[in-house]
């Protein structure tokens, strides 16, 4: 049951990237990213991790994308200012570099599990990412790295506000 | 029972679909969500070696909260570029943005 219910996942996930890549208009692909999205937080949930699923669908899938989809609608992208034509020399460099990847990768994780197999695997506690655990290493041993991330935050909003504002064109 | 090694066979696929959608999209959004797409098998990689791994500490899913935003900063910034170009070059074509190649 575990492994159909990752199977089905797998499969839709899958198959919303592939959607997500290769349809034309910016709205349709934006709608199969959410797609993948919810699902890859289904795979988190089946993992036992609760708190980063919810993460996933309320950060992700309900803000990071809404920014998105808000963009891509204010954009009003015409044919002719995607210029999505078929550039062959691309795409064929593309599938040779993402299939070179998946052998590289598929390749090195055989390995590592064929080397250490046993020790890869602990049993799971029942406590297994309560929120209670992931804020308790979030606010001691991680704190730095949560603050710094606040800063990161900041200088993208700083960011983004010095880049958009002003009206009309730039000059050069 | 799903182990350790389909979570990164499924990653390892995500990864580089996303690598192909990076290399021949066209456009500044598409790119961008291609860039989304691997954050999150980056994400799936975390959590699964945290559960697998190591499941007393939960390192990696701390880890995949700061890439949930990173990956927001990354958007913001990068859709704020899109805009600027758009209103200024009426296009977001990144073949034809080309004025700081040469």
């Amino acid at each position: 049951m575990y492994m159909a219910i990752f199977i089905l996942f797998a499969i839709m996930s899958i198959a919303g990237a592939i959607m997500v890549i290769t349809l034309k208009s910016p709205v349709s692909s934006a709608i199969a990213l959410i797609f993948v999205l919810c699902c890859i937080a289904g795979l988190f949930a089946l993992m036992g991790a609760l708190f980063m699923a919810a993460l996933q669908v309320i950060v992700y899938a309900g803000a990071i994308m809404v920014l998105f989809l808000f963009i891509i609608m204010l954009l009003n992208l015409k044919d002719e200012i995607l210029g999505e034509d078929e550039k062959k020399v691309t795409r064929v460099f593309g599938s040779i570099l993402g299939i070179a990847f998946l052998l590289e990768i598929g390749f090195f994780v055989r390995r590592a599990l064929t080397v250490g197999s046993e020790s890869l695997m602990y049993p799971v506690p029942e406590q297994f990412a309560s929120i209670e655990v992931i804020s308790t290493g979030l606010f001691t041993k991680f704190l730095f790295a949560f603050e710094i991330t606040s800063v990161l935050l900041l200088v993208a909003i700083i960011g983004a506000i010095m880049l958009s504002k002003g009206e009309g064109k730039t000059e050069y | 029972m799903a182990t350790l090694e389909h979570y990164l066979i499924l990653s390892a696929i995500l990864f580089c679909i996303g690598v192909f959608g990076l290399l021949s999209r066209r456009n500044a959004v598409g790119i961008l969500m291609s860039i989304e797409l691997m954050f999150n098998s980056a994400n799936i990689n975390f959590v699964a070696f945290s559960k697998f791994i190591n499941p007393d500490i939960l390192t990696g899913q701390i880890f995949s909260v700061f890439v949930i935003a990173i990956a927001a900063a990354e958007a913001a910034v990068g859709l704020a570029i899109v805009v600027l170009l758009y209103r200024n070059f009426d296009i977001v074509n990144i073949d034809k943005i080309n004025f700081m190649k040469w």
